[in-house]
């Protein structure tokens, strides 16, 4: 497959060009915990694996040079194990961590430099967060913890609680608004979790991996729910998970983190099938790779002698999707780009070493 | 007063520990200490009853004397010395307050020959406020308390006993939250503040009483002030505590939405910590009512005035009554503030009655209360308690209890006394205090040395050069006799009962409800039953240490060993222990942390209590603390046997703290 490769995805740059169009622009993150972490910075110390530098000084990296950009609308996950800094990189989207150095922008606001009260703005009218074990206030009726985003705002009771019954109904809880937190599901419970982030209407999502602590039949479903949303909403939305099978699931594009680094940036199939370096390829080889790879990146380049009465498909097809059509068929695919050219052939034994290479591996 | 400490989880064995080479270490110990002992008696033979520094009724030291100096100095500054006048101040603002208070329900407001308020108006206003704040049964428990006070003719002293309690409490709130707030933001504060919290609990409640009464003159003023001490640690602790425990990820998510700081504290911090800072004012009031009856001492008004007169007469029958009125009080005001503290939770659930029923009994029950206030500052009848139906007759069955009392128990509480007299506590004050004062300090530092080390003989160095330069020194080995007999008492008692706790839920079943309650009552009341027990002697003030440290004591050792892992016992069992077998070698080594602690509790309750005992012929340094309050001249006296108790309160928890430590 590695000859299908495009070389001309570079990834970092891969989505947007201003950083002031998109809906999240960070650039050059760091995070360094511990004392004096800023002493750390732009000394040779930087350079250090995360190992090195806590022998060394005491201090552990928490986010390391990170850059991206979310377009407007896009779902963004970000991907890594356990302290790989992923969590403390979402909180340093809005600041509940403070950055070491760096800088964020969200809708072109620069969040790093704002004050208190700008910083304030931001959490309450533009970018909401989802949390891991929910954070919800169990003194208070669902309604009410849904509204609590609009009661610190200052919004009078009768119209917060209006908008949140509007917002339970959409996140699917309706008739539960009088529960409190403990009498419902873990489910449930981030259902209200994620009402409460959307009664704001914010443009930004933050999703710290929402889902984890729910199981994993709950957790499929929850997923559908945020895809619908999405569909719904349009929110740019940044999601936070160590399920590589979430992340491909639900992101647009994936970054994938180790040690709080930044290891790739790419669409699901792109990591698939261009891992970036061993850390990627030994993550992704569980992964059913005819639910993932397009047949961009199956295909070969067409010959003069191809048959021209196969099936024509675009190059964004899903492989699963086109091997029915396609083992059907006398003649192979031709595969077209959007304007309608042939790009490639996908013959019937490509198909089936995507297939059958899968089969093997299970 | 009830034990706030939670116990420690067991002591869990270290994995690389040889358990044989440890035991050889404890045995080889006891065999030092035994040796230090041996030498002790050996050089006590040939030099007893020298240099045992024993200070007759009236003679002072010079140390007494320049303490005596120190005070007349600054009573004699009272006009010029700014931090005086400042404490001379707030103590007229609080006799000001209380007097007002006074005035308004329980002393006749001149020119009127009855209070603003008679006892039917106070009685209704209570009763609306048991049923607002909890619910009709505590509504009933405090309209049935009331009406005791009144029938028994106890009724101002009970109401000045409630003001002073109240406007402590009141103070501890305003006071204690913000600093609650302040240590569960702030760590250094919280340091700095659990030190010194954990000083003052260190300290007899009897100590504060001296130099306050110094600054604050005695009577009312002294009275809220040294009750606002005593009562503020809980409050602080356990509300700092749990708003310090509220979960991060909440408060996480919540800051996500924008809140402010104000935002943050009023609407996530508060309400999620509120069960745990009512119990906090649970144990503030309960602390606030058995130090504010302690405070008769220093003419504080209340109830524990008559106790007290009756005490010191001897007269056991006349503090019968006043005494079981405060424990009827601590009852009421234990349950209601525990009742209130559940109740909120209920009602938000939705399962307190319906909200429009209680608010229509609510209404109607302010209007009554409004009506019963109302009438009683019209009709005489309502005004004073119409007579005192109860008194006589109360008094009369009240001496007849007590004499049937005495004359059934008289018997067997002397054979108890005569034991531990003869077997225990004479040898051992013999030893302690007829030793000559440098023996017997340096068998001391030797004991603290072996079983604590270094840390301990340090600690113990210093205050026994304290006592020693307060020039206390035979007074202090009496009370240390006391105390180190008493806690002994203590521990058998709390091993016995706590392991049979443990171990039988039944047990547990009846004896846990009993112990709580006797944690609510006032300490100083237990001295009335003992005392007429075992009459004016040093044995009632070890007797009623024990009763007073035995509940926290009891309840830490059973929760500590209850809290040894199940998996272990049942391994043990597998391996065919006997019961014995798996008491002494599992569940109490296990559980030692728990054991430590709770005769660390224990001695500190037993020395408090010795302290109070002083006055009914216990002797030693409360009696000398009583004398210093009685007459000034003597001050310079009580006030050196105030701090020789506070030096023997951290040499004895130090000590054992150290030796806790030492054995790991």
């Amino acid at each position: 497959m590695s000859q299908t490769l495009d070389p001309t995805v570079d990834p970092s740059t891969a989505a947007v060009g201003d950083a002031r169009d998109a809906g999240v622009s960070v650039r050059n993150l760091w995070k360094i915990f511990g004392p004096r972490a800023d002493k750390v910075l732009g000394t040779p110390d930087a350079e250090l694996s995360r190992k090195e530098l806590k022998a060394k000084t005491g201090c552990v990296v928490g986010v390391k040079d990170v850059s991206f950009d979310v377009a407007p609308g896009e779902v963004f996950v970000v991907m890594g194990l356990s302290g790989s800094g992923k969590s403390t990189l979402v909180r340093c989207l809005t600041r509940l961590i403070e950055p070491t150095s760096g800088t964020v922008l969200i809708d072109g606001r620069d969040v790093t430099a704002a004050s208190e009260s700008e910083l304030r703005d931001l959490r309450r009218n533009h970018a909401s967060m989802v949390f891991q074990h929910f954070g919800l206030l169990p003194h208070r009726q669902v309604i009410d913890n849904v509204a609590y985003g609009l009661e610190i705002r200052g919004v009078p009771k009768r119209e917060r609680r209006a908008k949140a019954a509007e917002v339970v109904d959409l996140v699917g809880l309706t008739g539960y608004e009088k529960s409190y937190p403990d009498q419902l599901s873990g489910g449930m419970q981030q259902r209200v979790g994620l009402a409460r982030a959307l009664a704001g209407d914010p443009s930004l999502l933050l999703f710290d991996e929402p889902f984890s602590a729910l199981d994993p039949l709950i957790r499929r479903d929850m997923q559908n729910e945020v895809i619908r949303l999405h569909h719904e909403l349009g929110k740019t939305m940044v999601f936070i998970t160590h399920d590589l099978q979430e992340a491909l699931k639900l992101g647009d594009r994936i970054l994938i983190m180790r040690d709080g680094e930044v290891v790739q940036i790419g669409t699901p199939d792109e990591v698939v099938g261009a891992p970036a370096d061993d850390y990627v390829k030994d993550f992704t080889s569980e992964v059913p790779r005819s639910h993932v790879l397009t047949l961009k990146w199956v295909m070969r380049d067409p010959r003069p002698g191809d048959s021209t009465e196969g099936p024509v498909m675009p190059c964004d097809t899903v492989v699963r999707k086109a091997a029915q059509a396609a083992l059907a068929s006398e003649h192979p695919v031709r595969v077209v780009d959007d304007a309608g050219n042939v790009i490639g052939i996908v013959d019937d034994d490509a198909i089936l070493r995507v297939v059958v290479a899968e089969e093997e591996s299970h | 007063m009830a034990a706030t400490t939670a116990p420690p989880a067991p002591a869990r064995a270290e994995p690389g520990a040889a358990p044989q080479e440890a035991e050889d270490r404890g045995t080889s110990r006891l065999l030092l200490v035994l040796g230090v002992v041996a030498v002790w008696i050996l050089v006590w033979a040939f030099t007893k009853g020298q240099d045992t520094l024993t200070l007759s009724g009236r003679e002072r030291t010079p140390v007494m004397d320049d303490l005596g100096a120190f005070r007349d100095s600054v009573l004699a500054s009272r006009d010029s010395n700014p931090l005086i006048q400042l404490t001379y101040g707030v103590g007229e603002a609080f006799v000001a307050a209380i007097d007002w208070l006074q005035r308004m329900v329980s002393i006749p407001d001149f020119p009127r020959p009855v209070p603003q308020i008679g006892w039917l108006g106070v009685t209704a206003v209570a009763t609306f406020v048991g049923y607002a704040i909890a619910n009709w049964r505590i509504a009933l428990l405090v309209l049935a308390s009331f009406l005791s006070f009144g029938a028994f003719g106890y009724w101002s002293e009970a109401m000045d006993l409630l003001l002073v309690t109240f406007v402590a409490v009141g103070l501890s709130v305003v006071i204690g939250m913000p600093l609650a707030v302040l240590i569960a933001y702030r760590r250094r504060a919280e340091t700095v503040f659990t030190n010194l919290l954990d000083l003052m609990q260190t300290m007899p409640t009897f100590v504060y009483l001296l130099p306050i009464v110094l600054f604050f003159g005695i009577g009312a003023s002294t009275a809220v002030v040294c009750t606002l001490i005593y009562a503020l640690p809980p409050l602080i602790r356990i509300a700092g505590h749990g708003i310090k425990s509220v979960s991060a990820s909440t408060l996480e998510a919540t800051d996500s939405a924008g809140q402010t700081f104000w935002q943050r504290l009023t609407k996530v911090q508060l309400p999620m910590a509120r069960k745990t800072i009512v119990v906090g004012v649970n144990q503030t009031t309960m602390a606030a009512l058995s130090m504010a009856t302690i405070a008769s001492f220093v003419d504080g008004p209340g109830l524990g005035k008559p106790v007290l007169s009756a005490l010191v007469k001897s007269d056991v029958g006349g503090a019968v009554v006043p005494g079981l009125l405060i424990v009827l009080m601590a009852v009421m005001l234990d349950r209601a503030t525990t009742a209130a503290s559940e109740r909120g939770e209920l009602v938000a659930r939705g399962h307190g009655p319906d909200p429009r029923v209680h608010r229509v009994v609510l209404g109607a029950g302010l209007v009554l209360a409004a009506v019963a206030v109302y009438v009683s500052r019209l009709y005489p009848w309502a005004a004073e308690f119409p007579g005192t139906p109860l008194r006589d007759t109360a008094a009369s069955w009240s001496d007849a209890t007590v004499a049937w009392f005495t004359d059934t128990f008289g018997g067997v509480a002397g054979g108890l006394a005569d034991a531990v007299s003869y077997g225990l506590l004479n040898p051992m004050q013999a030893l302690l205090a007829e030793s000559p004062w440098w023996l017997a300090g340096s068998a001391l530092v030797a004991i603290s040395a072996v079983a604590g080390g270094v840390r301990a003989a340090v600690a113990a160095l210093v205050c026994l050069g304290g006592l020693r330069f307060l020039g206390l020194w035979h007074d202090s080995m009496i009370t240390l006799t006391m105390t180190l007999v008493a806690t002994l008492m203590v521990m058998v008692l709390a091993l016995v009962l706590g392991v049979w706790m443990a171990r039988r839920s039944s047990v547990d079943l009846v004896l846990r409800p009993l112990l709580d309650m006797g944690q609510t009552i006032p300490p100083f009341v237990y001295l009335i039953p003992v005392l007429a027990l075992f009459g004016p002697t040093r044995f009632t003030a070890i007797v009623a240490g024990v009763i007073y440290a035995a509940p926290a004591a009891i309840k830490l050792v059973a929760d500590g060993v209850k809290g040894v892992s199940q998996g272990t016992l049942e391994a043990s069992r597998s391996t065919g222990a006997t019961t014995w077998q798996e008491i002494t070698k599992v569940q109490l080594p296990m559980a030692k942390g728990s054991l430590v602690l709770a005769a660390n509790q224990g001695l500190l309750y037993v020395l408090a209590m010795a302290v109070i005992g002083g006055m009914v012929g216990a002797g030693a340094l409360g009696y000398d603390v009583v004398l210093g309050f009685s007459r000034s001249e003597e001050w310079g006296k009580g006030a050196a046997a105030g701090l020789s108790i506070v030096l023997l309160g951290i040499m004895l928890d130090r000590v054992m703290r150290a030796a806790a430590h030492h054995t790991h």
